[in-house]
């Protein structure tokens, strides 16, 4: 009924005592994530205490924190981790993940350096599965995480603007998507998953690989996707609707306004050698079928306007 | 981070990538003073001078100075650059003032080429691009004659094999084997400076072979990624505060991300993707009228008071801006507290131009009583295109009196 993450999913959140860590671990608890274990080097053995879902005091839990991934998996059973963990030792907070056997790794933080991504990059393309479909899913860095509303929520997105429904929500920002889905939930329209990507120029999950698991999951009838300047993911996406998808896709792409050369916030927001600008994106966009957003206001109306009933 | 010139070929120096003779000048006494010491030497040819701003194109602006005849000329022209505007295709019609100069040994050139590494985002790897067109814009080469460029990847667990330098030499010509073994020799220190000084761009345009068979980094620029600066305490030497906008730097060591623009809506957001979305929103109802943004202006996505504070008393210094959008999706932040912060600012500072505020998020209600309840003239906004129609609306007011035709119907 959604695709990556679920009710069953167990989740452990490494850099669970810092204080981004400790306290969205409270706020995924209170949604009703299964948060099952922490990990901080040198803190295991301690315990991670916080009020149960909802806020409530009765119920509180109390986690148990590891020194590292892999005994907390043995451990717990986790399947999938959220990372808080700052930017030097974020790289090999993931490292640590894959190496672990986690499914799903969420990386929450906000600049790390680009050629430990790539080290990271080349690692994540190693373990794709000889058996066919990745054996890891990354999201992220320097992204929002992902949530299925009214299941389980990993990373750092507001909870309640969510509703659990039909449409998949995939994007390259945070506050942008949070938008997207205050929209569609203010009109009434449910969401699938909703997935941020993150802002960097080299991560893990592309569009293209979120857009394959929306169009393969029952549960999902229509797709808003978020794409901003830079780089090139928003047309390797086209290309994807274009040939192996038949779900409406609702785009629209932020920076048509931003100055080539500046960055604008994200490391990978950048228009450089007047390429990855808005308008080539919404053109490659709107030649595979895509319903272009007029503004950023209307990207729930046009998804009703395509969304079969 | 941009760097110039000379920090650029310090670092490829100390990666044994083989750079001219050359010494920073800031006086014309130091010019000369540099001039004669690598004339003595050197013994070379001629001595260039190169005017040091970040941006390229700076030989057709008159950056770029060769002369033959000794000390008195090279006193001479660092006289003129010294102070100028120099104006180039990067720097924008105003030009960038020169005050910093290179002076360096002059070469007798046989060929030039192109020499370029970057991070590519689409395949992931460090990409090295080799090409004969030396000395012109690689951008221009790959859209008029992208088969004049050769690219590889490298793999990052591996490293640069010599068999793909190899290649890239035999595609740029360089068979004669002493010049390829300079040229395996020279990309292994260029890309070793790539991946260890953390760079996002290592560029030698153009790559000399002289007429003495030597291949020699003529020009070097290297952009370094941002996000490696805490592992590299060296960097905060290498920043030139000239070259940085004074807002821009002011903003991230406040750690808001801001980007100048001409328009006249300063805009405070949450988020980068949100802010860019709400520049085009405002330009998309207001570019009819001439209301465009002035201001990319990131607060982070956690959106806390003091940031927004701070934001807010930057947005208010530019002349140029005739209203304020301020568009917070709270998420996880409080409304009410948000709410508190834009008030709190708005009173500091003292609001001179109309501001529109659109707050959504956990709490919105309490956040928007307190707005209301704050006695200050603001505009609240039921959502995102609402308040972009609005702030529209106020920058056209105050030019037309009550004779214009609001944007937003009502």
């Amino acid at each position: 009924m959604s695709i990556l993450v679920d009710r069953d999913t167990r989740v452990i959140v490494q850099g669970i005592t810092g204080s981004a860590g400790s306290f969205h671990a409270q706020q995924m608890i209170e949604y009703g994530t299964r948060i099952v274990g922490g990990v901080t080097p040198g803190r295991g053995g301690q315990r991670f205490e916080a009020a149960g879902p909802d806020g409530d005091s009765s119920g509180r839990v109390s986690v148990p924190v590891f020194d590292t991934v892999a005994d907390a998996v043995r451990a717990t059973e986790a399947n999938a981790t959220c990372i808080f963990v700052p930017p030097p030792g974020a790289p090999d907070a993931i490292l640590e993940a894959f190496d672990a056997g986690l499914r799903l790794v969420v990386c929450i933080t906000e600049g790390t350096p680009v050629m430990d991504m790539i080290k990271v990059r080349r690692v994540l393309d190693s373990l794709g599965g000889a058996t066919g479909g990745p054996r890891v899913y990354l999201i992220g860095p320097n992204c929002p995480g992902v949530i299925t509303p009214g299941a389980c929520k990993i990373g750092i997105m507001p909870g309640p603007i969510h509703r659990p429904g039909n449409v998949g929500v995939v994007s390259r920002s945070g506050t942008l998507t949070y938008e997207a889905v205050g929209q569609l939930s203010s009109l009434g329209v449910g969401q699938s998953t909703c997935i941020g990507i993150g802002g960097d120029p080299v991560g893990g999950m592309d569009f293209v690989d979120v857009l394959a698991l929306f169009q393969s999951d029952p549960s999902t009838r229509g797709v808003v996707l978020i794409g901003e300047i830079g780089g090139s993911a928003e047309e390797r996406a086209a290309r994807f609707i274009r040939d192996e998808m038949d779900k409406p896709v609702v785009a629209f792409i932020a920076g048509a306004t931003a100055p080539p050369g500046k960055r604008m916030g994200h490391a990978g927001a950048i228009i450089s050698g007047g390429k990855g600008t808005a308008t080539e994106k919404m053109a490659a966009l709107e030649d595979a079928g895509v319903h272009l957003a007029p503004t950023p206001g209307e990207l729930a109306s046009t998804m009703v306007k395509y969304l079969k009933t | 981070m941009k760097i110039h010139e000379y920090q650029a070929k310090e670092i490829l120096g100390r990666h044994q990538v083989p750079v001219p003779r050359g010494v920073v000048a800031t006086s014309v006494d130091e010019a000369e003073t540099a001039a004669a010491h690598i004339l003595r030497e050197t013994s070379g040819p001629s001595i260039v001078v190169k005017a040091q701003i970040h941006a390229g194109g700076r030989g057709k602006g008159g950056g770029v100075r060769v002369t033959r005849r000794g000390l008195t000329e090279v006193a001479d022209i660092a006289r003129q650059m010294l102070g100028m505007q120099l104006v180039t295709h990067q720097t924008g019609p105003g030009g960038q003032m020169v005050r910093r100069l290179y002076i360096e040994e002059g070469l007798d050139i046989a060929r030039e080429y192109y020499l370029g590494l970057v991070v590519d985002r689409d395949r992931r790897r460090v990409a090295v691009m080799a090409s004969t067109e030396g000395g012109v814009d690689i951008e221009s080469v790959a859209a008029s004659a992208p088969e004049r460029i050769r690219t590889i990847h490298v793999d990052p667990a591996v490293g640069l094999a010599r068999y793909q330098s190899r290649a890239l030499g035999f595609a740029l010509g360089l068979g004669a084997s002493e010049t390829m073994g300079q040229f395996v020799r020279l990309l292994d220190g260029l890309y070793d400076a790539m991946v260890r000084e953390d760079c996002s761009l290592c560029e030698i345009n153009p790559l000399a072979l002289t007429k003495s068979g030597k291949l020699i980094a003529l020009d070097a620029k290297i952009n370094l990624d941002d996000s490696a600066e805490f592992r590299h305490p060296e960097w905060r030497s290498l920043e030139d505060p000239n070259e940085v906008d004074s807002v821009e730097a002011e903003a991230k060591l406040a750690g808001l991300s801001y980007v100048a623009l001409d328009g006249n809506v300063g805009c405070l957001v949450n988020g980068a993707g949100l802010a860019m979305a709400t520049m085009d929103i405002i330009k998309h109802y207001g570019a009819a009228h001439g209301v465009s943004p002035a201001n990319f202006l990131d607060v982070g996505g956690g959106a806390h008071p003091e940031q927004v504070s701070k934001a807010f008393s930057m947005i208010l210094r530019s002349p140029q801006v005739r209203a304020i959008f301020v568009n917070i999706f709270g998420g996880i932040m409080k409304c009410d507290v948000i709410a508190a912060g834009i008030v709190a600012a708005a009173r500091e500072t003292g609001l001179r131009v109309p501001l529109v505020v659109r707050l959504e998020g956990t709490r919105v209600e309490l956040g928007r009583k307190l707005l209301a309840e704050s006695g200050l003239a603001i505009r609240a906004a039921s959502s995102m295109a609402d308040g972009a129609q609005l702030v529209v609306d106020a920058v056209l007011e105050g030019v037309a009196g009550s004779n214009y035709i609001p944007v937003k119907s009502s």
